[in-house]
């Protein structure tokens, strides 16, 4: 019992969500940072409120869901669901007592499994249904959140209309969070604005409210307070790397917008303030390097961009550092270090544009989407990264890059989860084979055996149910007996044949009227009355001793039921074991074997539009790296000249620098 | 040039903005209703074939369910667990940091489907990890269990590294 209730114990603890990336991608634009850190924490703080647990397999889902198996975390809670809804008394259920998380959970796990469509349907249902206002409440926001997500800002501020009285405890700010940001969509940031200041301060919302109160503001036109504001989201204090990522971003925005504003040595203190290791460490590198030398302090700009220079070269700015740094030591008519540069940049560019060669022409090969299944690399969840690390392997070069892109990421993942449902169709059409000889090894086991069992069990069968017919009517007897005494049911063998031996005797003596005859009945009734004395005398001796044996025959009918229940169930089961598979599993493979066809073709088109949208997008790479590497050789020439010059003591005139055709 | 190096350093800053999102081509969209769909079929004939697959293979008169799951607020590190029923070895896992956060995060690990008969059995839980204070630890406990006609579901809670509990379903 006290192992039960541990077990019982247990809670469902803060349930894993993504829906941080999706935010971010439903409103898209620089303008919102829109991840749900807030739904996660407060997510994780509601469901301490959550009944034990009391449903395995609704436990085995939420399992899954914590590592992002969306697919086993769908199939387990789709099928409890299914079953709950099938049940005539759903109160009886253990997924009684989780319906609502579970209705709920369900819809998280199809926005994570990227199936939005279907997601919100359940929820739907909720808030649909004779529930309770906290319920209710929950599901509208739900619901306006998978709204939100699939960018119907509409329908979201719909749902979000509907909540009203008491909400859960814990999202209050995550529902006001929602609404700002849906009003941002709409673009209707004077009533973000309004909600957002509220939310200042909010711990769960740690930086993502106070950013985003800096781009409503700059949408409604309020320059001034958006920077201040700006620069308060950019001092927040945190630990967590989302709160630090938003922090970078709120100072890499500031910086740009100061910029913009020709305000050049402002901006670079926001710059400065990004972080070095971080997502927006080199936007802020580049952009910290040119806000210095549009100030015309090419010293200051020098410095970020060497840093930058040395990182990763298929990184856009990185690239663009490596034409940037030389031409600030041009500025700074240090000609010889700006040629030695300009020239390691052109052998960079070059190398670079080779491998953007070696990668399309890889990936004309087919090789990227080969490349992109490789199942040892996926199980680690820097795959991307690593792809690129890759010896050899010039189609995956430039993947981090690619995986920037909106289109190719779609591209990708659709990719990615049809070849894991091809895998899965696949390993299921072999498990068809194996089911087939299952059922006929079981067949041949059981088919020959079974007559001759039935045979047996048929004549065991005629016995048994005489002896059970006996012990009913010998139940109903002692029933009668307990009503009105019946002494001769209680006579033994003995007693009744002697007793019908005194009866055929008396009978014989019907009609004899002697001496004699008058003799022999007496002794006759002497004798019967002997045994109706016993009879009589031993009367509830003997009832108790008929109670204990009809009581201990009982027991052996009730193991003898037993045995023959347990019989039927064995034969049975024994015939379930092979019949009526064929018309199932022929409808399944099928069904299957249609699915592959339609996966391998999805697959096919898939893929094709990724290898397209990859092509396209490392040709514009290379086209940009050539306008570099001709600037870099142009200027590294003219280096060299100015170099010369110096050295002759010839005045520099002009120097030169890249174009100003951005990424 | 002070104009160009601005619209240079804009272009970057537009570049590097996060949330630049390109809309998709009309055909992309098109596939990735195509994917959903796909999904939803392939999702529904794994559900048929998982209640196939239960009938064939663990009927309900012999299923045996162990579920694994730990215990709130424990922070040992399980390494690996083993279980044995009636003295035969039915399965063994061994724990990766996914898996293990799965379990402390409450979710519920089937860790064996198997068939046995009515009757009584016997199951022994073996578990290897770390303490929170980073000692190994080796720990057996073994449970009687009874299997009558109906599926049979068995939790096992690990409450500690050397406390496991087991629950009826």
């Amino acid at each position: 019992m006290q192992r039960q209730q541990t077990m019982q114990r247990q809670r469902l603890r803060g349930r894993p969500t993504r829906l941080g990336a999706a935010f971010a991608g439903a409103c898209g634009g620089a303008a919102t940072a829109l991840a749900l850190l807030a739904a996660t924490a407060a997510n994780a703080e509601r469901k301490a409120d959550t009944p034990a647990l009391q449903d395995l397999y609704f436990g085995e889902a939420i399992y899954y869901a914590h590592q992002e198996h969306w697919f086993e975390a769908l199939e387990r809670l789709d099928a409890e669901l299914g079953q709950h809804r099938a049940v005539d008394e759903p109160e009886l259920d253990s997924l009684y007592y989780h319906l609502r998380e579970a209705e709920f959970d369900v819809g998280d796990f199809e926005l994570n499994y990227r199936m939005h469509h279907r997601a919100g349907r359940a929820i739907t249902a909720v808030l649909e249904g004779a529930v309770d206002e906290i319920v209710r409440n929950d599901a509208a926001f739900r619901l306006a959140r998978i709204h939100f997500q699939k960018g119907q800002l509409e329908e979201a501020l719909h749902a979000l209309g509907r909540i009203e009285g008491r909400v859960p405890e814990g999202i209050a700010d995550e529902i006001e969070y929602l609404r700002a940001n849906v009003y941002l969509g709409l673009a209707r940031p004077a009533e973000a604005t309004e909600i957002l200041r509220s939310l200042q301060g909010a711990d769960s919302l740690r930086g993502f409210a106070e950013y985003n109160l800096g781009i409503a503001l700059l949408e409604d036109g309020r320059r001034q307070e958006a920077y201040e504001q700006l620069a308060r989201a950019g001092m927040v204090e945190s630990a967590d790397e989302p709160a630090l990522a938003i922090r970078d971003k709120s100072n890499f925005v500031l910086g740009s917008l100061l910029v913009e504003a020709e305000d050049f040595s402002e901006a670079q203190v926001y710059f400065n303030r990004v972080r070095l290791e971080g997502p927006f460490s080199n936007a802020a590198l580049l952009a910290s390097g040119w806000a210095a030398a549009t100030g015309q302090d090419f010293e200051r700009a020098v410095v970020p961009w060497s840093i930058l220079a040395e990182r990763e070269p298929t990184d856009p700015a990185v690239q663009e550092a490596k034409l940037a740094l030389p031409f600030a030591y041009g500025e700074l008519n240090v000609h010889g270090r700006a040629a030695v540069v300009y020239s390691a940049a052109v052998n960079a560019f070059g190398a670079e544009i080779e491998k953007l060669d070696a990668s399309v022409a890889s990936i004309r090969e087919g090789k990227f989407l080969d490349a992109l299944v490789r199942e040892e690399i996926r199980k680690d969840k820097d795959w991307v990264i690593r792809l690129r690390s890759l010896p050899e392997s010039p189609e995956t070069y430039y993947l981090l890059e690619l995986a920037a892109s909106h289109d190719f990421q779609t591209a990708l993942q659709n990719y990615l989860d049809l070849d894991d449902l091809r895998r899965r169709l696949a390993s299921w059409d072999v498990n068809f084979d194996a089911f087939d000889d299952l059922i006929t090894l079981r067949r041949d086991f059981y088919e020959p055996q079974l007559p001759d069992v039935d045979q047996e069990f048929r004549a065991l069968d005629s016995r048994m149910r005489l002896r059970l017919e006996q012990h009913r009517l010998l139940e109903e007897r002692l029933d009668s007996m307990l009503v009105a005494p019946r002494p001769e049911f209680l006579a033994t063998a003995g007693e009744r044949s002697t007793s019908e031996e005194l009866a055929r005797l008396a009978a014989s003596l019907d009609g004899v009227e002697t001496e004699e005859a008058a003799a022999l009945r007496e002794r006759i009734g002497r004798l019967q009355g002997t045994i109706d004395w016993a009879l009589r005398t031993e009367y509830h001796d003997r009832l108790y001793v008929f109670d204990e044996h009809l009581g201990e025959l009982a027991e052996a009918i009730e193991v003898l039921n037993g045995t023959y229940e347990s019989f039927v169930r064995t034969r049975q089961a024994a015939l379930h074991s092979y019949e009526g598979y064929e018309t199932p599993i022929s409808r399944l493979r099928r069904r299957v074997s249609d699915a592959l066809g339609e996966v391998n073709l999805l697959m096919a088109r898939q893929g094709h539009v990724l290898e397209l949208v990859a092509i396209d997008e490392l040709n514009a790479r290379r086209e940009r790296l050539e306008t570099y590497e001709d600037q870099a050789r142009f200027a590294l020439a003219d280096s060299y000249d100015r170099a010369t010059q110096a050295r002759a003591e010839i005045p520099v005139i002009t120097a030169v620098r890249p174009s100003d055709e951005g990424p | 040039m002070q104009r160009l190096t601005r619209a240079a350093a804009l272009a970057i800053l537009l570049a590097a903005g996060a949330g630049a999102q390109e809309p998709s081509t009309e055909e992309m969209q098109s596939l990735d209703e195509q994917v959903q769909e796909i999904k939803s079929d392939v999702l529904a004939i794994a559900a048929e074939l998982t209640r196939l697959e239960e009938r064939l293979l663990y009927p309900s008169n012999s299923q045996l369910a162990v579920f694994v799951s730990i215990a709130e607020g424990e922070t040992f590190r399980l390494d690996a667990m083993r279980i044995d029923i009636d003295g035969e070895l039915a399965t063994h896992f061994i724990y990766g940091f996914k898996e293990l956060e799965a379990l402390q995060s409450g979710g519920v690990q089937r860790i064996y489907t198997g068939n046995v008969a009515t009757g009584a059995h016997r199951i022994a839980v073996s578990v290897t990890g770390k303490t929170p204070g980073g000692n190994d630890f080796s720990h057996t406990d073994t449970f009687d269990f009874s299997k009558d006609i109906e599926p049979r579901l068995l939790g096992i809670t690990l409450a500690g590294p050397t406390a496991i509990e087991l629950g009826n379903w």
